[in-house]
């Protein structure tokens, strides 16, 4: 922006991954864990929306899923900045030096961007199930996640805005676009349900985590009434097996890592 | 985006640089715009309509800073309509912390001055000093003015 710009401009105040590192808070194994997860998922899913840039729609929407993209890769750090504080590893070791088996994500987060559409129904689910994800995570007992959660739960109810609009046009536009919402959404909604599986870990941390299972009803709510808007249905398809949580991820997440870990691997330590 | 356009000179919305289809940028009549280069007598092939009318019309974009009065122009998008517009303009002109209040104005719809007329327009005032408070002196006994 030139110097006679119409806006001004400032910084704002907000927790950013820095406060995380410099607080000096060690987060315990399980929270850890946990945090992982969830920082996992946004790195997974910001890398995934990276790739439109330059190859949107429009160069509006480019901006538009970029920005998208750099919120959750803020998450990301800072969920990845506390899960390292509990071995003495920084958010650069763990996005950069971990391989496949490592990262906790879910299925969805690494599915192929495809067509617009396609990004436009992931996007959908991952913000509506974020969304209610973090609006639950700001009241965690755990002052760190939830000072994370109270954060990005602002930006994540903005990705919501972005891809119901998005899935309004393309439902209710042409036949080619309605057409191929509707392929999306069947493509993608195999993934929905690993979003919510409890296990060990969520459970054993009570008022510090969230069990995803929770989240369903309200998710569920927000989603249908998006679709019906939208003349759209929630597809009848059955439940791809899922175990991100574990470290079994689908063939698409190592060369989604390769290309977003080669820099860092062959110029270690290397600043850009 | 094109930063800081408003109107052509002749009032008409400026075609952008990239845009395919100048004709349908403004609206258009809806008929399919036939393909550059395309010499008379030569046979016209129809091209599909939803191929190349789909370019997003302009909207100027005005941002009212936190401490700002009123909205100032900030630069101008593309768009499918106005909501989508008023969300492209926070993406493009918000996202460091500039604006409390934002407004998305179709460029179809601003009716500019004509260049062309600057002198009728705009150079009348010159050398009109009476027009300006400083031109009077103080009348005898008036106090306070």
């Amino acid at each position: 922006m030139s110097s006679d710009s119409a806006t001004r401009i400032t910084p704002g105040n907000a927790l950013r991954p820095e406060d995380i590192a410099a607080a000096g808070t060690r987060a315990d194994r399980d929270t850890a864990a946990y945090a992982l997860r969830l920082g996992d998922d946004a790195l997974v899913l910001a890398q995934r929306l990276g790739w439109w840039i330059s190859r949107a729609p429009e160069l509006e929407e480019d901006v538009a899923l970029g920005n998208i993209a750099l919120d959750l890769i803020g998450h990301a750090r800072s969920f990845l900045s506390y899960a390292g504080s509990a071995d003495g590893r920084t958010e650069d070791d763990l996005a950069y030096w971990r391989n496949e088996t490592e990262f906790r994500s879910a299925h969805l987060v690494e599915q192929p961007n495809g067509d617009f559409a396609r990004t436009i129904a992931r996007q959908l689910v991952v913000s509506f199930y974020q969304f209610e994800l973090y609006g639950s995570l700001q009241h965690s007992a755990d002052p760190t996640l939830a000072a994370i959660a109270a954060k990005a739960v602002k930006e994540v109810d903005y990705h919501r805005d972005h891809s119901a609009q998005w899935v309004l046009r393309l439902g209710l536009g042409t036949a080619e676009s309605r057409g191929r919402m509707i392929r999306a959404l069947e493509l993608t909604w195999p993934y929905v349900g690993e979003l919510f599986d409890d296990d060990e870990l969520a459970a054993s941390l009570g008022d510090r985590a969230v069990l995803p299972s929770s989240l369903k009803p309200a998710f569920d709510r927000g989603i249908a009434a998006v679709l019906r808007q939208a003349e759209l249905e929630v597809p009848a398809v059955p439940s791809a097996p899922g175990g991100g949580r574990r470290g079994q991820h689908s063939e698409h997440l190592g060369y989604l890592l390769a290309e977003m870990q080669v820099l860092a691997r062959d110029h270690p330590g290397a600043a850009w | 985006m094109t930063g800081g356009s408003t109107t052509g000179d002749d009032g008409s919305v400026p075609v952008t640089a990239g845009s395919t289809a100048p004709d349908s940028a403004t609206g258009g009549t809806g008929t399919a715009p036939t393909a550059a280069g395309t010499t008379a007598g030569q046979a016209v092939i129809p091209v599909a309509a939803p191929a190349l009318a789909a370019a997003w019309p302009l909207w100027e974009v005005f941002v009212r800073s936190s401490r700002g009065l009123s909205h100032v122009h900030a630069g101008s998008l593309h768009a499918p309509d106005a909501d989508m517009a008023v969300r492209n303009a926070r993406d493009l002109y918000t996202r460091r912390n500039e604006g409390v209040s934002l407004w998305v104005v179709p460029a179809s719809a601003i009716i500019a001055s004509d260049p062309d007329a600057k002198g009728r327009f705009f150079e009348s005032p010159q050398g009109k000093d009476y027009r300006h408070a400083t031109y009077y002196t103080k009348s005898e006994g008036v106090k306070h003015l």
